[in-house]
């Protein structure tokens, strides 16, 4: 569907919203489940579950959803024009990755207001690698007249799991996708809802604040010692939950585990814990890669269990064979 | 002959892989050639960011026939051996071997295998899915469902192969499902037509029609050329970068060359931050004023698309980017500026260096004494030197540094000199670092020489002494690099510095300190060099000067015979004994010498067999009883007595001339002379005289070392 057809205030071209709902649409029209983000703190929209769990196993899975991401570390008090603590991505994941991905994605520039017989796109090598989730994959980044829009990565290991078949993942950078296709140098002078005048609302108007307040709370005031009981706490608690969903299958003889996704939630809060701590100053070189590794043990003992479990492929093969 | 057309079509291949993927193609597919009998012509590979080419010419329509005679065991041997060799030469019964008689052996059998020639078509084939499937890519991936594994998904394959005159044939394999055709797609952007080829001419000129140009070296010299021409026009010079052509070449299938602006107030940044800034984020050349050789405000990109516009949106929107990136420059430069560099000092206390040797706080410190230790020796002022290591790591901490760490150094002159620093102190901060490789020059300011040597000495005492020596090829922390930039700058310099002597002072006045600093964990009671440790660190020197002197053409077992004499530190005074040495065993005395030499110490070596105990003692004069005896040793006492006070003097030429003397009395006397003389008193003291000519060669070198 071309911009065209759609109302000023609705056109990706005006609107930061009318951004986000034309590249829904547009997944949607090729199959996609269209999610809402996950309530959770996470550091990028891979965290997602339907990300990270369902890339694993052999059901095919596709959907598209607006992840807010944080990265504490990128804080700027509001004062640099490209810089963000808290951000959204649009995430697609489509298992297995069709054939036409790259036309998929080019045809999705399409639909949000880039032509490519007008705009230079280029694929330019960028392997992927999560150390937090023991995920890696390779792609590109993809450029839009030199400047990086979207991520494009072919998933080959999640949780420490061979990806078989392979996820084909897609993340835009809503904020500096908008800020090129409205034209305008800082991301706070985005207009969000399309609408001028007194009606128009500014992305600033939106988040300014949001971004002052948590660049101080990242930097100055996130309470370390709570937030490293926080980190053993979700730590032992995602452990705990994986044991008792193991557990409960065991007692109650059931064929799948019981209790994946409340788990793997800890393992998401441990992470955001720790990025909270390395923003504040308290982890050094050596506790850093300590820490990684003790949030990918988490992970990986999901992908594990997730596996164990329906979504996860149990009982796929005997259905496709029946 | 026919000719061979191939090509892999894929999602867009890494620019750096792409070069060398081609060679690759080329190499596996006629070695497979040529192993299956077909010699050909020529070949030539092509690669542009979403396929791989090859064209092989002149390859013969089939694969001749073969005949070989393979011998068997003899008629009668055991079931078990006939089985065997009717298996391996793929008989089915022993009727289909034949019987040969052999005078000594007897009947045994004999196969033949005769193997008809082949299609070169199906030869190739057979072959081709092996090699796409084994392709070596430096990294590789699955894709959708499929196990094939390829850089990209790959998504069709051309495989063409006839004569010239007529329409060649398809050649028929499968990989997984990717079927062989004579089918490919043209430009992703400019021409997605999918259209069919027949062989190589044909194929590069649709190319071409379809907006692919194949030959990435062409492709690099449309680009430069048309970059040349625009910055021409603007009266400008194009700063060239062959780097940068290669991956930019890369990423494009129809070059497309264009002029980009930035605001002229970015030019206040160093003109390396600029470019490096519009290099590494965007892909882009800097322009600069032929008059003044400044950088100019001017950018060259290059597009992969015509666009109807012009290329005004492709600019545009790159010349917004590059905006954003300098203004992150800008700020950079600005903030790095608002404050010295010795404000960045207290910031290195929160840098581990590692954690046994403390910061990088604790490292400087240790610079500093370090550096005013060596100072007087390389003839620099103390005072500067300990400035310039106090400061030499202050711009690690700096903005711009953080973002691009490849400007250590030259931004921490650029903030010295804008801060007033002396001359030689700005120098020393960005030449401490050198030699960064064995092209890289060394510094040649005293200053910059006592920081570039501290800072190297520092980090081979300092890993020595916490045992964390290279293995192998394991070498983490360039610590190999370290000492050949020390025995680098030395030599270079002409410099006169004892090793032991060195390291034995830093480990007792400096290292040790390091255990005070808070951030070295309070595990350990002492951080030195035990003597052994010294010991052992010079052996890791004397093995690079070895690896350095050999690169320069000198004799490995000149080197290993002054090195053997024990108790050298002193790497000028090596090289130059290593270089006497060298003139000396060349000249035709040198070389009658040491073959005297050579004889002396292999009688002397049999003779301690025999008696199980080395000889000792000096000769007596009163065991001579020939002229020949009296001679030598009255030439060996007055060599002996020159060479070591030329020595002593350095004079290592004078050294081989005084042992040069020795030539004429040790031929006579073994001329003369029988050294295993009946009454045992005369034998010991001629085997005494010929350890005298041993021990007075040794005052130069160790001569059982030298070959020959």
């Amino acid at each position: 569907m071309s911009t065209d057809a759609l109302p000023s205030h609705m056109r990706p071209e005006n609107s930061f919203q009318g951004l986000i709902l034309a590249l829904q649409r547009y997944w949607a029209d090729h199959g996609c489940v269209v999610l809402q983000p996950y309530d959770m703190e996470v550091g990028a929209g891979t965290f997602h579950p339907a990300t990270t769990l369902r890339s694993l196993g052999p059901r095919p899975w596709k959907a598209a959803f607006v992840q807010p991401s944080r990265r504490p570390t990128d804080g700027r008090y509001g004062e640099n024009p490209n810089r963000l603590q808290h951000y959204y991505q649009f995430q697609v994941l489509l298992k297995p990755s069709p054939p036409d991905l790259q036309d998929l994605y080019l045809n999705s520039l399409y639909a949000i207001g880039l032509d490519p017989s007008v705009h230079d796109i280029r694929f330019v090598e960028d392997d992927w690698e999560s150390p937090t989730l023991g995920a890696w994959g390779l792609g590109w980044e993809c450029w839009c007249d030199g400047m990086e829009v979207s991520q494009f990565t072919y998933f080959q290991q999640v949780a420490g799991f061979e990806c078989s078949p392979v996820s084909g993942e897609l993340t835009y950078g809503l904020e500096r996708l908008a800020m090129y296709i409205q034209g305008v140098d800082n991301v706070y002078d985005l207009n969000y809802n399309g609408m001028d005048g007194p009606d128009g609302v500014s992305y600033g108007d939106v988040f300014l604040q949001a971004e002052q307040e948590y660049s101080r709370h990242n930097f100055e005031h996130a309470d370390t010692d709570m937030l490293l009981r926080h980190f053993k706490d979700a730590e032992s608690e995602c452990r705990a939950l994986l044991a008792a969903g193991e557990k409960a299958r065991t007692a109650t003889a059931a064929t799948v585990h019981q209790l994946v996704l409340p788990a793997y939630d800890q393992c998401i809060k441990a992470s955001h814990a720790f990025n909270l701590l390395d923003a504040r100053g308290v982890i050094s070189v050596t506790e850093r890669q300590s820490y990684i590794l003790r949030v990918r043990e988490l992970a990986k003992a999901c992908g594990a269990a997730f596996l164990e479990t329906e979504a996860g492929g149990v009982g796929f093969h005997n259905q496709a064979a029946e | 002959m026919p000719d061979l057309l191939l090509e892999f079509f894929s999602e867009e291949i890494p620019a750096r892989m792409q070069r060398r993927a081609a060679e690759d193609m080329k190499s596996l597919v006629t070695n497979a050639l040529v192993d299956a009998g077909l010699p050909y012509e020529g070949a030539r590979a092509f690669a542009t960011p979403r396929r791989l080419a090859l064209h092989v010419a002149g390859v013969p329509v089939g694969s001749p026939a073969t005949r070989e005679e393979r011998k068997g065991p003899r008629v009668g041997a055991p079931d078990k051996a006939v089985e065997g060799f009717l298996r391996a030469a793929g008989l089915v019964s022993v009727d289909q071997a034949n019987v040969q008689s052999d005078p000594k052996k007897g009947d045994f059998f004999v196969a033949v295998i005769e193997k008809p020639g082949r299609a070169a078509i199906d030869i190739i084939a057979d072959f081709m899915p092996g090699i796409v499937r084994g392709f070596p890519w430096p990294n590789s991936m699955r894709w959708g469902s499929g196990p094939l594994k390829w850089v990209r998904p790959l998504h069709s394959i051309v495989a063409t192969f006839g004569p010239e005159t007529e329409e060649p044939d398809i050649i028929r394999f499968d990989v997984d499902g990717i079927e062989a055709s004579n089918g490919t797609r043209g430009h992703r952007f400019l021409a997605d037509k999918a259209f069919t080829v027949r062989r190589f001419d044909d194929y590069a000129s649709q190319l071409e029609k379809h907006k692919v140009v194949l030959d990435a070296d062409r492709r690099k010299d449309m680009i430069l050329n048309d970059a040349k021409d625009r910055a021409l026009a603007l009266g400008l010079d194009l700063v060239e970068d062959p780097g940068l052509l290669e991956e930019v070449a890369g990423l494009v299938e129809w070059p497309v060359v264009l002029a980009g602006r930035f605001d002229e107030r970015f030019l206040e940044i160093p003109d390396e931050c600029v470019r490096l800034t519009i290099r590494a984020n965007q892909k882009c050349f800097v322009l600069k004023d032929p008059a003044t050789g400044q950088l100019a405000n001017r950018f060259i990109l290059v597009s992969n698309i015509e666009a109807p516009d012009g290329g005004k949106t492709i600019v545009a929107g790159n010349e917004k980017v590059i905006r954003a990136r300098l203004s992150d420059a800008w700020f950079f430069w600005e903030t790095d500026l608002k404050s010295r560099l010795d404000d960045n000092l207290p910031k290195l206390d929160g840098i581990v260096f590692h954690e046994k040797l403390g910061t990088q706080g604790a490292r400087v410190r240790r610079l500093e004494a370090l550096s005013a230790q060596l100072a007087p020796i390389v003839g620099a002022d103390p005072d500067k030197a300990k400035r310039a290591a106090r400061l030499s790591k202050a711009d690690l901490v700096s903005q711009m540094v953080y973002e691009f760490p490849e400007l250590q150094g030259l931004m921490g002159r650029t903030y010295a000199q804008k801060q007033g620093e002396d001359a030689s102190v700005a120098i020393a901060i960005e030449d401490h670092y050198r030699p960064q490789g064995p092209s890289d020059t060394v510094p040649t300011d005293p200053v910059a020489i006592a920081v570039a040597l501290a800072d190297k000495l520092d980090l081979l005492a300092g890993f020595w002494a916490i045992d964390e020596k290279p293995t192998g090829s394991k070498d983490p922390y360039a610590l190999r690099r370290a000492a050949l930039g020390v025995i680098r700058i030395v030599l270079e310099n002409g410099l006169r510095l004892s090793l032991t002597g060195q390291l034995h002072s830093y480990s007792k006045k400096i290292l040790q300190q390091t255990l005070s600093e808070k951030s070295v964990a309070a595990t350990r009671l002492h951080l030195f060099l035990e003597d052994g440790q010294i010991a052992d660190l010079l052996s890791f020197f004397a093995d690079r000067l070895k690896v350095h002197l050999k690169d320069e053409g000198a004799r490995h077992d000149l080197i290993d015979a002054v090195f053997a004499l024990g108790g050298q530190d002193d790497l000028l005074m090596i090289v130059k004994r290593v270089d006497a040495l060298g003139a000396f065993i060349s000249s035709d005395d040198g070389a009658n010498l040491l073959a005297g030499y050579k004889r002396a110490v292999n009688i002397l070596k049999a003779e301690e067999k025999k008696d199980g105990a080395p000889v000792t003692g000096r000769p007596h004069a009163d065991h001579f009883q020939h002229q020949a005896e009296i001679d030598l040793a009255a030439a060996i006492d007055t060599a002996r007595a020159d060479a070591e006070s030329a020595v002593a003097a350095e004079d290592f030429e004078a050294a081989m001339t005084a042992l040069s003397r020795l030539r004429a009395p040790v031929d006579r006397f073994f001329e003369d002379i029988l050294v295993n003389a009946e009454d045992p008193a005369l034998r010991k003291n001629r085997l005494q005289l010929l350890a005298e000519i041993r021990d007075a060669t040794h005052v130069v070198a160790d001569f059982s070392k030298v070959a020959g």
